[in-house]
């Protein structure tokens, strides 16, 4: 047998892609400890978030939120086998790097912590973690992907309990979609052009604050090192992907308000490729049944007669709220 | 008319199903390649192929789904199965960090190590040596498991990462610790759709 010599890659975007497609079908559970995170795995959750508080003990807190303290993220990788994943607050560079020195599987780089970079997200293409950001409507998604995030995910609302942000998320990134298919190449260029915007915005907005010229010449750079045209160049690419496809190059997953296996199901219904529950396992009266139900509804979401049975004897779901009377939308961090 | 099905319960479903039906189209076979969630669909099937994801979700739902013993009785009766990293540590006979409790359908003569390669940042791509081709395949290894230990002379390396054995065969089922359906590379696909032939 002849030898090959042994070439390794790491860090490639297939291989960050590839992970993203390992959790499809599955669901994600936030988890503070290492007992939350057994539950988690025990009921068949294909992945969990290391978190200092779930979402609905951040919006009762208030406060700074930021990554999650170093011993609780080890706490929970020593506790389980399937990956963990961990937040960083948007833009925040050297957390990110933190937590992929420390190993974790997958970064959340989400709106759900404080942001800490009022202008760009991580440029995520410099690190070899995947990065899973997440997505109102589909340019959010696209300056996401453009930006190397290997995975979507609605941004909902998050610790809500209420599902309706997420299901207005789903519905905006699909009509858009179809829209997009509709379209000529040169609109589809338009498109692009509008998406990136606000990297426009955000670099004349800096400008401003320096009193400096808003005017911004063709070669210099507005995002990274990266010209307007280069990043209307790279979402434009995306776009025709996704013109082809008829969905996001990458996957998928439903997040923010997940409370029941009912919303679980709707979400798999709606198109989506797994779900993210945050607080409505840990804040239902018996997470342990909440947890194995949850996972059942993703798995037989087309089956309403399962889900009866799938949702019998599962006790009281979070308690919820209305969007309305927040005083935090945490989805309207990060564009 | 060949009839595969993939595993549907969660993981890369959709790219073994889109691999398939390259393999058929390269092999000139007519055939489908369809999600396998339900019992009844194993009636008439030509393949199965067990999809990466994680083995611990896979396996439980497969036990609910009732797919856990009909899969293992037709793997002993003969039919094709491939395994491809979750789907490998599923097909194993001993697993080395298996979660308590966790059940495999012990089809392969091999021990496996979950979670050998370490985490996500040691995931890696490196060219493959296959014992069929001369040609190289594009190995992509995410949170893979080991094939530490071969038991017995009924197993077969079919594919190797230098020294180390990472793909084996025996009789008709295929184990690799790697994934092809996240190539563009077909021919794994139908060296093992051959054996349905």
């Amino acid at each position: 047998m002849g030898r090959l010599r042994v070439i390794e890659a790491k860090g490639t975007e297939r291989l960050k892609r590839g992970f993203a497609r390992m959790v499809k079908g599955g669901v994600i559970m936030d988890v503070t400890n290492a007992e939350q995170a057994r539950i988690a795995e025990e009921a068949g959750a294909v992945s969990v978030m290391a978190l200092h508080k779930v979402p609905a003990d951040i919006r009762k807190a208030g406060g700074v939120a930021r990554m999650a303290p170093i011993e609780k993220i080890q706490e929970i990788m020593d506790a389980v086998t399937i990956p963990v994943m961990a937040k960083v607050r948007i833009g925040h560079v050297a957390e990110a790097r933190v937590l992929e020195a420390l190993g974790v599987d997958m970064i959340d780089e989400s709106e759900v912590l404080t942001p800490a970079n009022p202008f760009f997200h991580i440029d995520k293409r410099e690190f070899n973690v995947p990065f899973v950001c997440g997505a109102r409507n589909l340019g959010e998604a696209v300056r996401r992907i453009w930006e190397g995030s290997a995975m979507i995910r609605t941004k909902g609302e998050a610790g809500t309990g209420n599902i309706v942000e997420a299901v207005r998320h789903v519905r905006l990134v699909a009509d858009n979609i179809r829209l997009i298919q509709r379209m000529t190449d040169e609109q589809v260029y338009g498109v692009a052009e509008k998406f990136a915007e606000p990297y426009l915005r955000l670099a004349r907005q800096i400008r401003e604050i320096s009193g400096l010229s808003e005017r911004i010449l063709e070669n210099e750079p507005v995002y990274g090192h990266y010209t307007y045209r280069e990043i209307v160049d790279g979402l434009y690419k995306i776009l025709l992907g996704i013109k082809k496809l008829g969905r996001l190059p990458v996957v998928n997953f439903a997040a923010g308000g997940v409370a029941t296996p009912a919303d679980a199901a709707l979400m798999m219904q709606m198109g989506m490729d797994g779900v993210f529950v945050g607080s409505g396992i840990f804040k239902s009266s018996n997470p342990e049944k909440m947890a194995r139900a949850i996972v059942e509804a993703v798995n037989h979401w087309d089956k309403p007669d399962v889900l009866v049975e799938i949702s019998k004897e599962i006790g009281e779901p979070m308690k919820g709220l209305e969007i309305e009377e927040l005083e935090v939308r945490l989805e309207d961090r990060g564009v | 008319m060949l009839k595969v099905g993939v595993i549907g319960v969660q993981g890369a479903v959709s790219e073994h199903i889109d691999a398939t039906k390259r393999a058929l189209e390269k092999l000139g076979v007519g055939g489908e390649a369809f999600w396998l969630r339900r019992p009844e669909q194993l009636n008439a099937i030509d393949a199965i192929i067990l999809p990466g994801g994680e083995s611990t979700t896979i396996s439980r739902l497969m036990q609910k789904s009732g797919l856990f013993e009909p899969v293992t009785k037709l793997g002993e009766e003969g039919l094709p199965i491939m395994g491809t990293c979750a789907g490998l540590i599923l097909l194993a006979k001993e697993v080395e960090g298996a979660v308590e409790g966790q059940r495999f359908l012990e089809l392969l003569d091999v021990r496996v190590n979950r979670n050998a390669y370490g985490r996500q940042v040691n995931s890696f791509e490196a060219p493959l040596k296959l014992s069929f081709s001369d040609e190289p395949f594009p190995g992509v290894f995410i949170r893979a498991p080991r094939i530490v230990e071969l038991l017995g002379d009924k197993i077969k390396p079919i594919a190797w990462h230098g020294d180390e054995v990472v793909g084996v065969e025996q009789g008709n089922i295929i184990g690799l610790a790697f994934h092809p359906e996240l190539t563009e590379d077909a021919r794994l696909h139908e060296y093992f759709l051959r054996r349905a032939l």
